[in-house]
């Protein structure tokens, strides 16, 4: 191995680069609420629910989970047209993160609610809360305290997910990448360099969302 | 109907071989990572002055692992590959990132298995003058696999969908194929959809199995 | 010779000072007593004296030998002399009774299992145990589970015994079957250290007691010194308190 790393090159695309991550964290965070939202009328629908509605809420998210993410996406961006329905790459990548997501975050919030703790909802009875004052006082401080690391947690690794929009063509931060290698050349130095900008960007989301975690919900979470 | 000219003798073989593969990948890099991953986790339980810079550099490949996209980690491995003039088939470039990436995931899901053993059991090991490998593999790994075990296969199934970006490279696996049939002219939906199919017909199974597996660990006594 | 000896040791947790100068010393076949309030540093000579943490100045000695706690072997030397027997008994929950007690020779030690087995079956029948040792210690008793632990740290052949309030854990009604083991290991002459809130126990089965606040010895003296003259307005304070329960 003599290859001589020359990162000269590759410096004056940087400004272009972090605006191209900067849109990878817009697609991870609209596709995080947008799953949050689904997520959680499907783990309500789950738990609470009953009938056809609860057979489909069922379908959905086994299907999203035991599937890849990346087919889900090929799926939408080519064989939609043949159904009339035309989807730009970026909305095709954002729409099938947001179903994926909707998918997992069922999964994670349902097991946040069947957490709750019998024993504190007998000494809420007991005490004379109401069933109002029961969810307010009781059950979400409990739940958000269990739900806020699995969910973080989820929330970064659709962070390094929105890599796999580059292949629709989306100029995010792994697209750019592609776009200043086939410019330079200089592959190893442009993907080594967006390795350490992913790695940035998750490490600042990380601690972030940590100490969020540790003083807004009195969870346990720790960055590395 | 489309879907039974998609279905020939050849397709159905060529789709089963690249299902295979797809698991393959998967099982190789939980396999090498789960046992590399364990290396890691223990180099990083060591203490003192003489390990420091190897609990470093655990930590290190770890974090740069989890923090970097698979996708990216795979184009990371391909060029190194290039460019370093090693001439290798896609395949090794996909399973060697696969094994990078289970490492590190892996390293992390047994060192947290590793310290739910309770510290006290720990102290008495050390007292009665275990070494730190002693302990593990005579107290603690026989009292933590059952909590390490449940999300190490649970990653494994996560992998196997993960593995589908390999298709990027033109590792010929399953979503690989996908892509193949597509441009012999078959349509996007009825390609793409059986792969879909398929996936799930991998993935449905194991998840069930890895669910009951949890819970039948979970009802267990640690022994 | 004392067999144990510790001289102006003093630890750290961090920069919590626990320690502060302890000077105490056993004698060869000698069962001494450490009481005092919780805090007061009792527990933390036992974690001195098997190395769990180093003294950050003073010396130990064991039958004169001085302990380089910067050395990992001398480290291991003391911990072969010195067994510990915890509060939460700290019994490998993967292995049988018969295997808790045979581990560390065989497996750390390497003795021969045909040499250890036979003696841990009669160490674990002294201590009432013949009959549970194919028993998983979650499926004992805390007091069986606790002289589980005692017959594991004596199959190592100590010369020094620490207990570390070892009946703390316990159902009232468990409490004896122990000390009627400990009683049994001062009558042969096992030399010990003994952390315990038992005071009738303390002072029944202790040569010397050492009254300890603080992270000092306060006062040290026969048993009957401590419980029923006690020189020290502290001691007085913490003995009057204990007999008025």
């Amino acid at each position: 191995m003599d290859y001589t790393f020359q990162y000269g090159q590759v410096w004056p695309y940087l400004p272009y680069l972090l605006s191209g991550a900067w849109l990878s964290l817009q697609i991870a965070f609209l596709a995080f609420c947008g799953g949050l939202l689904i997520g959680t009328a499907c783990a309500a629908m789950r738990s609470f629910g009953k009938g056809p509605l609860l057979i489909v809420v069922n379908a959905y998210v086994i299907f999203f989970v035991n599937t890849p993410q990346l087919v889900q996406i090929y799926f939408l961006y080519f064989a939609l047209p043949d159904m009339g329905i035309y989807l730009s790459s970026y909305m095709a990548v954002l729409i099938g993160m947001t179903l994926n997501a909707g998918a997992y975050l069922t999964e994670i919030q349902r097991a946040g609610f069947e957490s709750r703790r019998r024993s504190e909802m007998e000494a809420a009875e007991v005490l004379g809360f109401s069933r109002l004052q029961q969810v307010r006082y009781v059950i979400l401080p409990h739940v958000a305290k269990v739900l806020f690391p699995p969910l973080s947690n989820h929330y970064i690794l659709m962070t390094l997910g929105t890599s796999m929009a580059a292949i629709f063509g989306v100029e995010e931060l792994t697209g750019r990448a592609l776009n200043v290698n086939s410019q330079t050349f200089r592959s190893l130095e442009v993907f080594s360099v967006v390795a350490l900008i992913y790695i940035a960007v998750t490490l600042v989301a990380s601690v972030l969302l940590a100490l969020l975690g540790r003083y807004g919900f009195r969870a346990k979470m720790r960055v590395v | 109907m489309e879907l039974f000219d998609l279905l020939t003798y050849y397709n159905v073989l060529f789709l089963a071989q690249d299902a295979l593969t797809t698991l393959a990948l998967s099982a190789f890099g939980c396999v090498l990572g789960g046992i590399l991953g364990t290396a890691l986790a223990v180099v990083r339980l060591t203490r003192g002055k003489l390990t420091l810079p190897l609990r470093g550099l655990a930590l290190v490949f770890t974090e740069f692992f989890r923090r970097v996209p698979f996708l990216v980690t795979l184009f990371l491995c391909f060029f190194a590959f290039q460019f370093g003039g090693l001439e290798v088939s896609t395949l090794t470039v996909g399973c060697v990132t696969v094994v990078l990436i289970g490492t590190a995931f892996l390293a992390e899901i047994v060192r947290a298995g590793l310290q739910s053993v309770h510290p006290n059991q720990w102290h008495a090991a050390e007292a009665m003058n275990f070494s730190l490998l002693q302990t593990i593999r005579y107290v603690i790994l026989p009292q933590a696999w059952t909590v390490i075990l449940p999300p190490a296969f649970g990653f494994f199934i996560l992998f196997i969908k993960d593995s589908a970006l390999a298709s990027q490279i033109g590792v010929v696996e399953l979503t690989y194929v996908g892509k193949v049939l597509n441009n012999r002219g078959f349509s996007a939906g009825v390609t793409f959809g059986t792969i879909l199919v398929i996936y799930f017909a991998i993935s449905f199974p194991l998840a069930r199995l890895g669910a009951k597996l949890e819970k039948k660990l979970g009802s267990s006594r640690t022994r | 010779m004392a067999h144990l000896e510790l001289d102006d040791v003093s630890a750290a947790y961090g920069t919590f000072q626990v320690l502060k100068g302890i000077d105490l010393s056993v004698a060869r076949g000698e069962t001494v007593g450490l009481v005092g309030p919780s805090g007061s540093g009792k527990s933390t000579i036992l974690r001195v004296l098997t190395g769990l943490l180093p003294p950050s100045s003073g010396e130990v000695r064991v039958a004169g030998d001085v302990v380089d706690y910067s050395r990992a072997s001398e480290i291991r030397r003391l911990r072969d002399r010195c067994a510990i027997v915890f509060q939460q008994y700290n019994l490998f929950q993967n292995l049988t009774v018969l295997e808790n007690v045979t581990i560390a020779p065989t497996k750390i030690r390497g003795r021969k299992r045909a040499e250890v087995q036979p003696e841990a079956e009669a160490l674990l029948a002294r201590v009432g145990l013949s009959d549970k040792l194919g028993a998983y210690p979650d499926e004992l008793s805390g007091g069986q589970q606790q002289r589980v632990a005692i017959a594991r740290a004596l199959c190592l052949k100590p010369e020094i015994l620490l207990l570390d309030e070892v009946t703390a854990a316990l159902d009232p009604e468990l409490v004896s079957e122990v000390l009627d083991t400990i009683r049994g290991l001062a009558a042969e002459g096992m030399t010990m250290l003994i952390v315990s809130h038992e005071m009738g126990f303390i002072r029944e089965i202790s040569a010397r007691v050492a009254f300890m606040a603080e992270g000092r010895v306060v006062e040290l003296g026969s048993p009957a010194d401590i419980f029923d003259n006690p020189q020290k307005e502290r001691t007085r304070d913490f003995v009057g308190k204990i007999l008025r329960h």
